[in-house]
């Protein structure tokens, strides 16, 4: 039977891995995603959990313990936030690379310096091109079925992928989740088999130097190239999407919450202006929009619920009838603009789209964002025609 | 519940304590209670800071009929728990608080003493006092917590003893539970109020 219960972001993902039968774990303290670790520890101590909590040093020894352990076919799970994932970086590359279905929960916070603890999603978005997947969560409840879901997916594609939700707006937050039945998720969710077996009697070598063009291996059999392996990695996330979206479907035939959208729409029907987000910062803007609608505006929210593999098709069909598109980032790269708005642009002009888009720069190092926030920048910018082009600030308080 | 809540309408409660005061933990029993209550919408969070013992911290609790979509600070609150009366002379506690809202107090005082030229209701309670003779000392502290959600039960009528009882009961062992409760059970009972406080 499941049951509601209130709980924060952090409890949620330390118990949607449990739920996953996770066998090892590997993570290091950083704040706001400490409590994961933490409640993990406890499941394990307890005898809750039949895993291995390995101790390190490091954020990136923590991220090296689970390419090891999911190499020799452990169903792995880590997490971290802001400078202990730009510390893992190179080990973010080397477990897509080597196609390991790694789950890591990411209390979104922003990086230093100048120091914060507090929430941004710069940390993620600086990971974009790892090759990793990467799921925005509106409240706790998408963040245990995240974690639920992205274990099938990640299994089935055989690549990792980041849960992220928000620090301390989410990770500390309580709110009511719904916690799956134990016996559901083992059957939504069967042993993880892994694509390779180390310890057999055929030894192998894993992901020696690659050369330019393909070449044989010990046995005589052809292997691609380094750009041959980088391309099935492309075609990969390139299909994920389909993956993503069957298991969302099976996922709500399971447990009755769907995920048949790689957006989370809000009142977009007949909408021409739409605010565009990720993460919880969604859920404020849905209060905006009913304020907007108040007024006569037909304004709607889209959302990204998956930001890698970026759904530009699907985001295209959803800003189709838009006049206007208020983009709000809780990121920026420098010296351009927010990565949604630069994404969300590419896939309009693909379509030949031409909405008017105003790009905002919003709640970094956890400035608070509020639904009136939301409303007024979109009044603003659809007055401006959106003939703004460099991202506007929001919050500054200089 | 109350039974003429609006839909949407979101009952915002700050809590001001210090560090190792648990004010944390009585807004998020509280979030469970209302939840046990029949409010769908419930969340609970603490001032996201760097707490300390003994500094002042705040938490916050929400609820409302409808799922809650906010997640951004409230600027002024329905009700304002106060666990340590001194905190008034160095936070701006009244600020934080609508002008025709509830402030309860961890007071051995009556209301009188802190009625201001605002509109709002007063409410105290000597927890301080009740959870000593309960026996809810650990290690010197008293700790008042959970007894003052009786008092929040007793003033606002927004939440029912019994859910509050049963969401006391779900955070601590049996033995512990028992004497919360009792705590919370005689804080309800001493509340006094300087008049009849309704939801704006």
């Amino acid at each position: 039977m499941s049951k509601v219960q209130i709980i924060n972001g952090n409890e949620t993902a330390a118990m949607g891995a449990k739920l996953c039968r996770v066998q090892v774990i590997a993570a290091y303290p950083i704040t706001p995603q400490s409590k994961i670790p933490e409640t993990l520890v406890k499941y394990v101590e307890s005898g809750e959990l039949a895993a291995e909590f390995i101790r390190v040093e490091s954020e990136h020894s923590a991220l090296t313990v689970c390419i090891s352990a999911s190499t020799v076919g452990a169903r792995v799970f880590t997490a971290t936030a802001a400078n202990g994932l730009a510390y893992m970086h190179e080990q973010l590359h080397w477990a897509a690379g080597a196609r390991l279905p790694i789950v890591m929960a990411l209390a979104n916070r922003g990086l230093g310096a100048p120091w914060t603890i507090f929430n941004d999603m710069q940390d993620s978005i600086s990971q974009r091109d790892t090759g990793w997947m990467q799921v925005y969560c509106r409240d706790n409840q998408e963040i245990m079925d995240s974690i639920i879901m992205a274990y099938k997916i990640c299994e089935q594609l055989h690549v990792p992928m980041m849960v992220c939700f928000d620090g301390f707006v989410l990770s500390h937050t309580v709110m009511p989740v719904e916690i799956p039945d134990q016996k559901q998720v083992d059957a939504f969710l069967p042993s993880y088999v892994p694509h390779l077996q180390v310890d057999g009697p055929e030894p192998i070598n894993i992901n020696p130097v690659m050369l330019a063009d393909p070449r044989a291996n010990a046995q005589g059999v052809s292997c691609p190239s380094y750009m041959g392996f980088r391309m099935r990695l492309q075609e990969t996330l390139e299909s994920a999407g389909d993956v993503i979206l069957n298991v969302g479907r099976e996922f709500g035939e399971v447990f009755g919450r769907s995920y048949e959208c790689l957006l989370w729409k809000y009142r977009t029907e007949g909408a021409d202006t739409i605010l565009l987000t990720m993460g919880s910062l969604a859920n404020e803007a849905s209060l905006a929009v009913d304020a907007l609608r108040e007024k006569g505006w037909k304004a709607g929210v889209v959302a990204l619920r998956v930001f890698r593999p970026f759904p530009a098709a699907t985001l295209r069909q959803a800003l189709s009838k838009a006049k206007h598109v208020v983009i709000f980032d809780k990121n920026i790269s420098y010296g351009n603009e927010g990565a949604t708005c630069t994404e969300t642009k590419a896939a309009l002009f693909e379509g030949g789209l031409r909405p008017t888009i105003t790009n905002y720069i919003v709640g970094l190092g956890g400035k608070n964002v509020a639904a009136a926030d939301l409303e007024a920048a979109t009044i603003k910018s659809v007055e401006q025609k959106g003939q703004v082009s460099t991202p506007q600030w929001i919050g500054v308080a200089v | 519940m109350v039974g003429d809540l609006t839909e949407e309408k979101v009952i915002n409660v700050t809590w001001h304590g210090r560090g190792g005061q648990g004010a944390v933990t009585a807004a998020m029993i509280l979030a469970e209670a209302a939840y046990l209550d029949g409010y769908q919408g419930v969340t609970a969070a603490p001032f996201f800071g760097v707490e300390r013992r003994g500094a002042p911290i705040t938490a916050t609790t929400r609820f409302s009929r409808k799922p809650i979509r906010t997640l951004s600070p409230t600027a002024q609150a329905d009700v304002v728990v106060v666990l340590d009366e001194r905190l008034l002379q160095t936070v701006d506690v009244l600020g934080g608080l609508k002008p025709d809202g509830l402030l309860i107090l961890n007071s051995s005082s009556g209301p009188e003493k802190f009625c201001t030229d605002m509109d709002i209701a007063v409410a105290t309670s000597d927890a301080n006092s009740i959870a000593k003779e309960v026996g809810l000392v650990v290690a010197g502290t008293v700790l008042i917590n959970t007894s003052l959600l009786g008092a929040f039960s007793k003033a606002s009528c927004l939440v029912q003893m019994e859910s509050l009882e049963k969401a006391i009961g779900e955070n601590f062992s049996k033995q512990a539970a028992k004497v919360n409760i009792q705590g919370a059970r005689l804080t309800y009972e001493a509340t006094r109020i300087n008049r009849d406080w309704q939801l704006s």
